[in-house]
């Protein structure tokens, strides 16, 4: 009996572990998929917008704690944080479309591959010549209270990452699926010959897209902050490349495939490095996801024609 | 016209052939080469071996160069980024000793770029230095390649003789990254000495994870369930924070305790109170230093604004080794492969070498023997002295 309630207790406690890692790579792996669904390519500059939106939040966290702390309360601090964090990032976002994929639009889609990562790459030297190499730490912008409820412990920063991440997901659905706008973009996936026909100017829904896909990485990047405090400008590329993956598996284009993908991958590999020595954590976790693609290549969540579509 | 200027073009080449050639054998400059990780995963390592070697290169500057059986030669740096990758150190290496003719290298810091970075340097013949390296790999059957820190078969054993006699423990846990030399080796090392006191199976927990992981819950969760009393994680001053704060929200309440690579000026800076009342073992403390150690500690203090950690003071130790195995030498030849065996025959035969970290002597293998300290990281963040243990 004794050993059952400690079996339980165990998987709980890597579940909650593995919330906390599957909301970062959905609330990511969202940015890849939405512009995807648009534009029918993979911004490979994704991971380095979250790193850049990271240390957009760290700037804005620095400074409101200098200016406000103790005078405001702490959770609107947080919230001044994350609400100006994204409308900054969201600018890096459409100036990486109209800088970057833009001039691009009829290049064959390789080019646009390859300026994605170069972007990439531009955006980690700057940070690096401009911040130096030295680590930054994020500063803590609530305090982190530790709970044991029945042996298993979690704190309240991991629960409101975890929140947060959800509240994000579902405001983000309803906003493709209830307002004009979000019906100008599944109109663009649908079809982004046709439907600039209609009135509907791809030169405004792209850099839109990228906005929010921008928005959602400077929330991530908070919220990364305040899980694992250590910034550096090389920080976006696995976490970029775990989303790709993630977006993949959810179905290209499908907002609700990426999230449930990235929650996904995160449970695999958590479990994976519990039961497996953690060196075989990506070889099993990605494994499984090439088995889940060799009988579904589409993905959870993609459509039909996706797949005879050009990556 | 096209001839003309293919004809100055090539007397241009001729000239520059000859001046520099003309140039190097009026005066020979000593280079010594720095190979340190000024990017990548541990800049602040970097950082202090840049600083220590300048100053070391200000002392040379103000005695008008350095002296070598009567006669003076001016000294130049060359200062090496190896972004902390294996495959940059050696590529660091190779360019200084092929390229820039130096006579003798210090660095790099850490096991992950000295053990491939020596390989070089060996097959060179070129003096290699490495401060901070404590794998053995990195000297064995190297007669060119020296050290100037403890090895960790000897730290393993101090670390684990430490918390036993400390808190009396028995039953250890560790956490460790599997893809790099340093970690992986002394986790092993201090694996087999816990073993060895306690019993077989007394490391109750052994997890490992890879470079550039930031989320170790799962490896954790283990551990506090394994029902170990302490947590060795000998990790770089960038893993050191987070795995502390996340051992604490998982519910870790005993001690963790770290090896050397903990001493990194910033692992307070980035890790916070969370670690204070950590204890790591270390190759110096700053805080009540006394001697030629202090005079260092406040010099660097003074040009830098803040006090230097073991990187910073084991290259400035390595250094001065340096500067006296090419004084010992006797002369300098102006043949560069003549003049680094020389230095590697003098450096080798260097006896009672009082260094800021310790009293130094070689052994076969080019490793020093020296004593370990154990640091304890007090409540105002400082790395205060707590006890010392000699082989």
């Amino acid at each position: 009996m004794e050993a059952l309630i400690e079996l339980v207790q165990f998987i709980v406690q890597n579940l909650i572990n593995a919330l906390q890692r599957g909301s970062f790579y959905a609330v990511i792996s969202i940015g890849y998929s939405m512009v995807y669904g648009v534009l029918m390519l993979f911004n490979f500059a994704h991971g380095d917008i979250f790193m850049v939106a990271t240390y957009i939040g760290f700037g804005i966290a620095t400074l409101f704690l200098a200016l406000f702390a103790g005078i405001l309360p702490g959770p609107l601090i947080f919230l001044a944080t994350i609400v100006i964090t994204m409308f900054l990032a969201s600018w890096i976002g459409v100036f990486v479309e109209v800088a970057g994929y833009r001039p691009l639009r009829s290049a064959p889609r390789a080019s646009a591959a390859i300026t994605g990562l170069m972007i990439g790459i531009i955006f980690e030297t700057s940070i690096l010549i401009m911040l130096g190499a030295k680590r930054l730490s994020f500063p803590p912008l609530m305090e982190s209270i530790a709970y044991n409820v029945g042996g298993i412990y979690f704190t309240n920063v991991k629960v409101m990452i975890i929140i947060i991440s959800l509240l994000l997901m579902i405001a983000l659905h309803t906003f493709i699926q209830k307002t004009k706008w979000g019906m100008a973009m599944r109109a663009m996936s649908y079809d982004f010959l046709a439907v600039p026909l209609m009135g509907v100017s791809i030169n405004v829904i792209a850099p839109l897209t990228f906005a929010v896909g921008a928005g959602l990485a400077a929330v991530a990047g908070i919220l990364y902050g305040q899980a694992y405090p250590i910034l550096d400008p090389y920080m976006g590329v696995i976490i970029g490349w775990k989303a790709f993956v993630a977006a993949i598996l959810g179905g290209r284009g499908s907002i609700k495939g990426a999230a449930l993908a990235g929650y996904l991958l995160g449970f695999i590999e958590i479990f994976v490095a519990t039961i497996f020595p953690s060196t075989l954590r990506d070889l099993i976790a990605y494994s499984i996801i090439l088995l889940i693609l060799t009988y579904r290549p589409r993905g959870f969540f993609g459509m039909e024609h996706s797949t005879k579509l050009r990556l | 016209m096209k001839k003309i200027t293919c004809l100055v073009l090539v007397s241009f080449a001729f000239a520059m052939v000859f001046s520099t050639s003309a140039f190097s054998a009026r005066k020979t400059i000593i280079k010594i080469g720095i190979n340190a990780p000024m990017t990548g995963d541990i800049p602040k390592v970097g950082e202090g071996s840049k600083y220590a070697a300048l100053l070391w290169l200000e002392d040379i500057e103000e005695a008008g160069g350095l002296e070598v059986g009567g006669k003076k030669y001016e000294v130049e740096l060359v200062i090496e980024d190896n972004e902390s990758k294996a495959e940059s150190a050696v590529k660091a290496n190779t360019k200084m000793i092929t390229q820039d003719d130096v006579l003798a290298i210090v660095g790099p810091q850490s096991s992950k770029q000295a053990v491939p970075a020596g390989e070089v340097a060996n097959k060179y013949k070129t003096v290699m230095i490495s401060p901070w390296s404590t794998n053995p790999n990195t000297t064995l059957d190297r007669p060119y390649v020296f050290r100037g820190c403890f090895l960790d078969p000897f730290q393993g054993p101090v670390v684990a003789n430490f918390i036993t006699e400390e808190f009396s423990f028995t039953k250890a846990a560790v956490l460790y990254d599997v893809a790099s030399d340093y970690p992986k080796g002394l986790a092993e090392v201090f694996k087999e000495a816990w073993e060895k006191k306690h019993g077989a199976g007394s490391v109750v927990a052994y997890q490992s994870f890879t470079t550039k992981d930031t989320d170790f819950s799962s490896q954790l969760t283990q551990i506090v369930k394994s029902g170990a009393q302490v947590l060795f994680t000998p990790q770089y001053y960038n893993e050191v924070p987070l795995i502390v704060r996340q051992a604490k929200d998982l519910g870790w309440k005993g001690p963790i305790v770290g090896s050397d690579s903990w001493g990194s000026a910033e692992t307070v800076e980035l890790c916070g109170e969370a670690c204070y009342g950590l204890y790591f073992s270390s190759h110096y403390a700053a805080a009540g230093a006394k001697g030629a150690t202090k005079a260092f500690i406040d010099r660097y203090n003074e040009t830098y604004g803040y006090i230097p950690d073991d990187v910073a003071a084991l290259t400035w130790d390595a250094l001065r080794l340096a500067q006296q195995a090419i004084q010992d030498a006797g002369k300098i030849t102006g043949k560069i492969e003549k003049d680094r065996t020389a230095v590697r025959n003098s450096l080798a035969k260097i006896k009672n070498f009082a260094g800021i970290t310790g009293n130094m002597t070689f052994t076969e293998e080019g490793d020093p023997v020296k004593c370990a300290v154990i640091v304890k990281i007090n409540d105002s963040g400082e790395y205060e002295f707590y006890k010392s243990s000699c082989p």
